[in-house]
């Protein structure tokens, strides 16, 4: 048998039993077999010194491709059966990923202050800038400063929970304020114009708590006084936030209202979510739903104040938080707000 | 207001849909809704009584003949007003009516009434919905047309109005008509009428004396003698019940049919009931008592103003008449009453006594002084025709407070100004006209001067009038702008933004926000200190509820109740917190109100999740937060033990930065929880947002990331209980090359003696200039063993 038919045989044989042996052991088995010291091949590698020099170039040439080739199998070889191996144990390691993950608390902010988040942020892009004020105040800025003389009857609209008995006179009768407008006045007072601001806050009415009335609920107030500021700007910007907020395939309307502390007064409306203008039960048949109450600064607050009204203009609004999410949400009961369950605020 | 669509067409002419009228109207200021009348009238006509015959087994009921025009119909009829030739509304079988006795809807049926067919009924006006009466039919007017429907005769669209506490006008037919006409570009008529006097002059029949004046500027009066008390002409009757007023007599009605007509009240006294014929406007006395004409006893004061004839009150000025001078069927002669009031007066007034009339309601808007007497005369001439009699020569007319108008100079540079809009002066001044404004050129040239018509009196300043324009030329019709003007520097709000990153990082930390009412009571607050109310809560004077009684001094209390309402449903952990205000009295002053965030952790680690039991909640879980919470805005903190009342004694902790206490964080009083039904143990942190935002307003510095790496070395050490784990990790930071030290282990048991705990430490060795050798950490460690056995007796754990 000449040296290159017993390569050949080496080969074919290498070939077969590589193919057959699966795992780690076999493979290392036939390692030692076809390329350790004592293998078929070395013998032949180990005899080509007794060999012509002609002879050891082709045939040692043959020999040494041979085995380069086997190392080359056997590489292959070890990586598709580690592969498999690992396919194998991945299999047995399998695990039901439907079970429920460890609970990693998730907490969540109230929705109102969500919307407040949500309205700041609009209105802080247009310049305006957030303040606060205090929710105890004095008749003097809740009612009179802003046009609400004792005995008005606007102020039979706001039903007033007093710190103070009513009845004590000279302004300085103390009650939860009614609304954020209170701050426009203050504002007024420290700052001098060019004015943006807005005033989230809590209010409180003396209102028997049923699903459509709280005694304390949140607002929003608006103020800008400039020069040359108009009832256009205002519209201007109060159509932008409507855009922004609930959209700008939602029709907007303004139209005449009535506030002591605004004249020209205004309301914002949009467009019913529901019936789309048609009219239904939401939005009591009217097709559209407020939104705000606004107007242009009345001049008897600004000469109040010491801003005079030739040289300055300026516009006011006014919104409810509650009703934000209560539209957005098809929230019908504002009482949830406040009474904590989870249940409830988990779902924002 | 309710208005009948029927009835304005007597002053305005409308060829709108009351669709397109209601939606002018809200545009316009007034928010206007529609109802229809008239609406199940389907199947019911006009008829006229043809025959009259007794039933032949009942003498109650009769049979009623009616021609319809098409037919004839005959049906049992129990009425007591049947009179041949009587217009009638008939509904044949099959309409829906409402039941005159149960007052539900029913389909009127084809019935036998003792052994008669009847094919139909002859309706009330309770039947047909248009009021309460069933006392006999609704009997129409001759002119009705016969066989006609009657929706087509009687139906009508009512407008609602929601009127602005500004526009006191609108509280009547015509205010709205002149308010429709200057919305759709037609002319209102209200024509002022010239009265037939016949008889004595009024003024030796009645004197009139305002002893007041400041409380009623203006005093008209008409007398009317002759007359004869009885129902209203249908008409009427329909028009005040479609407006929401029930019929009462000619009289009563009349002067509600005026008021509703011109805005302006009146009221009737019997003539022959008024004392002395004095009529004397003036206080009433303190502690003077008159009944009022619905019955009930009324304590008037000093601050009040009545009508008095010669020696008692026989009305409450603007606000509702008296018992004593009340027009009955009796009365022959009517002493008519158009006043003017100090509106503040009357609204004090209504709610001091509790009596909301439709009276108090428009004179304490304001109404004008000029209203009366065209009111006066108009029901004074429809008295005559209704009632009969004859009005005394001449009207009564106390007018101290009569002031001239001034009118009010109107820039149409200003409107525009304001406006944002380029209105020609044209445009302007036809708005205002078309509202029945009158106008003249200003002689300085710059502008108008307005006069306002008499029936409007919210209209005082050049704002007022711009507000006018706008409205009439349509707020759709103004442009929409941006602010142009410079954003004025703003300051920047560090406590909202650090309320923001509060929020975050708590919620980030799992825990769920909560708002909760600020209103709460004594009670509650009470039982957070385990009885003692400290500090006094700020109460409300007039509280709506004992549980709402007080503003707040403590997030606790609604915090608690929330946690508690919560474990209702919930077994597993929860974690609540609230950013708010609480309220500290000060004396007579505002309140402060300072923010507080207040959070609670309560779980008693029974969750079942399947890869194994949480861990109880503890106060190591309320540090924690309150330590990361911390960490997270850049502040390092001080914990000392504390002396809370609410919390536990040796489970709570004072927190403090930068020397000042920011609050405090422990385990809840067992007694506070048991107060609140709260079983399990509940954690709690408590911080002032004032106290930690000055110590977030700083900048950081940057450092430097260290270029050698650490050696880090385990000690377990043996010490005293009362050594606590701060004084030693600061004696160990007291050491250079020391880069950190950080609790691994406590250990209290068996294996120590008593009185003996053992913690662990790993201690970071760290220095900025090389590499260190265990050579030179070994020495550093060994004078830390050193020192510590030598100062405070500790020693290493073998």
């Amino acid at each position: 048998m000449s040296i290159s038919q017993k390569l050949e045989e080496i080969r074919k044989a290498a070939t077969t039993e590589l193919e057959a042996a699966g795992d780690a052991k076999k493979l290392e088995e036939w390692r030692i077999r076809y390329l350790g010291k004592k293998s078929r091949l070395n013998e032949v590698l180990r005899s080509l010194s007794r060999l012509s020099l002609d002879e050891k170039k082709t045939v040692g040439a043959a020999a040494n491709r041979l085995k380069v080739e086997l190392e080359e199998w056997l590489g292959q070889k070890e990586r598709a059966v580690r592969r498999d191996r690992m396919e194998a144990s991945a299999a047995e390691k399998g695990i039901d990923i439907s079970l429920p993950g460890r609970p990693f608390p998730a907490g969540r902010l109230h929705p109102v202050t969500q919307v407040y988040r949500e309205i700041d942020a609009i209105f802080t892009s247009m310049g305006f800038e957030v303040v606060e004020g205090p929710e105890v105040e004095w008749d003097y800025y809740n009612f009179e400063a802003l046009n609400i003389p004792a005995e008005h009857p606007a102020r039979d609209t706001m039903a007033t929970l007093w710190i103070d008995s009513e009845e004590k006179d000279n302004g300085k009768t103390r009650l939860l304020r009614t609304h954020t407008s209170p701050m426009q006045v203050r504002v007024m007072e420290q700052k001098s114009p060019p004015v943006r601001i807005v005033v989230p806050g809590k209010v409180y009415r003396y209102e028997a708590t049923d699903a459509t009335h709280i005694p304390m609920f949140h607002q929003l107030e608006g103020l800008a006084v400039d020069k040359g500021i108009t009832l256009a700007d205002l519209k201007g910007t109060l159509y932008e936030f409507a855009c922004r907020f609930f959209g700008k395939d939602r029709r907007v309307r303004f139209r005449c209202d009535y506030f002591p502390f605004v004249e020209p007064g205004v309301e914002m409306a949009i467009e019913c979510a529901v019936c789309k203008g048609d009219g239904c039960r939401l939005c009591g048949n009217s097709g559209w739903i407020e939104i705000l109450g606004a107007g242009m600064v009345h001049p008897r607050i600004l000469e109040r104040v010491g801003i005079d009204p030739e040289v300055y203009t300026g516009f006011a609004f006014g919104m409810g938080i509650e009703r934000m999410p209560m539209l957005r949400y098809g929230i019908d009961d504002i009482r949830l707000f406040y009474g904590s369950d989870l249940r409830f605020l988990r779902q924002f | 207001m309710k208005v009948p669509v029927r009835w304005l067409k007597d002053y305005v002419d409308i060829d709108l849909p009351p669709a397109e009228l209601a939606r002018r109207l809200t545009m316009a200021g007034t928010e206007t809704s529609m109802m229809s009348l008239g609406q199940g009238w389907q199947g019911v006509v006009i008829g006229e009584i043809i025959a009259i015959e007794p039933h032949p087994d009942a003498d109650r009921l009769r049979l009623v003949t009616v021609d319809l025009a098409a037919e004839k119909q005959t049906v049992v009829c129990g009425a007591p007003n049947l009179y041949w030739g009587d217009k009638i509304a008939f509904a044949a079988v099959g309409t829906e009516l409402i039941d005159g006795h149960t007052g539900e809807k029913a389909v009127l049926k084809k019935v036998k009434i003792r052994g008669v067919v009847s094919c139909g009924m002859v309706c009330s006006e309770k039947e047909l919905g248009i009021s309460d009466s069933h006392e006999g039919i609704m009997v129409l007017p001759p002119e009705a047309p016969l066989g006609a429907s009657l929706a087509d005769f009687l139906g009508d669209v009512v407008l609602d109005l929601e009127v602005t506490p500004n526009r006191p006008d609108l509280l009547s037919v015509t205010g709205v008509a002149r308010e429709v006409a200057a919305l759709t570009g037609k002319s209102a008529y209200v024509s002022e009428l010239e009265l037939d006097y016949e008889g004595e002059s009024i003024e030796k029949q009645i004197s009139v004396e305002i002893a007041d004046t400041d409380l009623c500027p203006r005093y008209c009066a008409s007398l009317i003698a002759g007359i004869e008390i009885g129902e209203s002409p249908e008409l009427m009757k329909q028009h005040l019940a479609s407006a929401g007023m029930r019929p009462i007599n000619n009289i009563v009605d009349i002067t509600n049919y005026v008021m509703l007509e011109y805005g302006q009240p009146l009221h009737g006294f019997d003539y022959n009931k008024i004392g002395d014929k004095k009529i004397i406007v003036r206080r009433a006395r303190d502690g003077e008592v008159m009944i009022s004409l619905d019955g009930v006893e009324r304590k008037l004061s000093r601050d009040m103003l009545v009508i008095g004839d010669s020696r008692r009150a026989v009305a409450i000025g603007g606000v509702m008449g008296a018992a004593n001078s009340e027009v009955d069927e009796k009365t022959t002669a009517i002493l008519l009453e158009a006043a003017s009031f100090k509106p503040s007066s009357i609204h004090f007034t209504s709610r001091k006594l509790g009596l909301v009339s439709e009276a108090s309601m428009r004179f304490e808007r304001a109404i004008r002084a000029e209203l009366t007497l065209p009111a006066l005369k108009r029901a004074t001439q429809l008295i005559i025709q209704i009632a009969g009699g004859k009005a005394a020569r001449g009207l009564i007319d106390v007018y101290p407070g009569r002031r001239e108008p001034e009118p009010i100079l109107l820039r149409p540079e200003r409107v525009n100004k304001v406006l944002g809009v380029d209105f020609s002066p044209e445009r302007i001044e036809s708005a205002l006209v078309a509202l029945g404004f009158h106008m003249k050129k200003a002689s300085s040239a710059e502008g108008l001067l307005v006069n306002t018509p008499y029936w409007r009196s919210d209209i005082s300043i050049e704002e007022d009038l711009i507000e006018e324009v706008a409205r009439i030329i349509g707020y759709d019709n103004i442009p929409t702008t941006i602010l142009s003007g410079m954003i004025p520097p703003q300051s920047g709000n560090p406590a909202v933004k650090l309320r923001e990153r509060v929020n975050d990082i708590l919620t980030g930390f799992g825990f769920q926000e909560v708002i909760t009412y600020s209103l709460t009571s004594r009670e509650v607050m009470a039982k957070l200190s385990q009885g003692l109310l400290e500090p006094e809560p700020l109460p409300l004077a007039n509280a709506m509820t004992v549980e709402q009684g007080c503003l707040r001094t403590s997030l606790r209390g609604n915090l608690l109740i929330a946690l508690e309402s919560n474990r209702r449903h919930e077994n597993g952990t929860i974690m609540l917190y609230e950013l708010g205000r609480i309220y500290l009295t000060l004396g007579s002053d505002l309140p402060e109100e300072p923010e507080i965030l207040c959070g609670l952790l309560s779980g008693s680690g029974e969750d079942k999740i399947w890869h194994g039991r949480r861990e109880a909640i503890g106060f190591f879980d309320a540090k924690g937060v309150v330590e990361g919470l911390l960490s997270r805005l850049g502040l390092g903190a001080e914990y000392e033990e504390g002396d809370d009342k609410g919390l536990m004694a040796g489970r709570q902790a004072t927190i403090t930065v930068g020397g000042e206490r920011i609050g405090v964080v422990g385990e809840l009083h067992p007694a506070v929880a048991e107060a609140f039904d709260i079983t399990g143990e509940v954690y709690l942190f408590e911080m002032e947002m004032a106290a930690l935002l000055p110590h977030t307003l700083g900048h950081k510095t940057f450092q430097p990331i260290p270029r050698f790496p650490a050696v880090v070395r385990d000690i377990a050490l043996v010490l005293d209980n009362s050594i606590s784990n701060k004084q030693v990790i600061d004696f160990i930071k007291g050491f250079s090359l020391v880069q950190e030290v950080a609790l691994f282990d406590v250990y209290i048991g068996k294996q120590l003696p008593s009185g003996k705990k053992s913690l662990a430490y790993r201690i970071n060795f760290q220095s900025s200039k090389h590499t260190m050798t265990d050579e030179e950490v070994d020495k550093v460690q060994q004078k830390i063993l050193n020192k510590l056995s030598g100062e405070l007796g500790v020693s290493l754990r073998v």
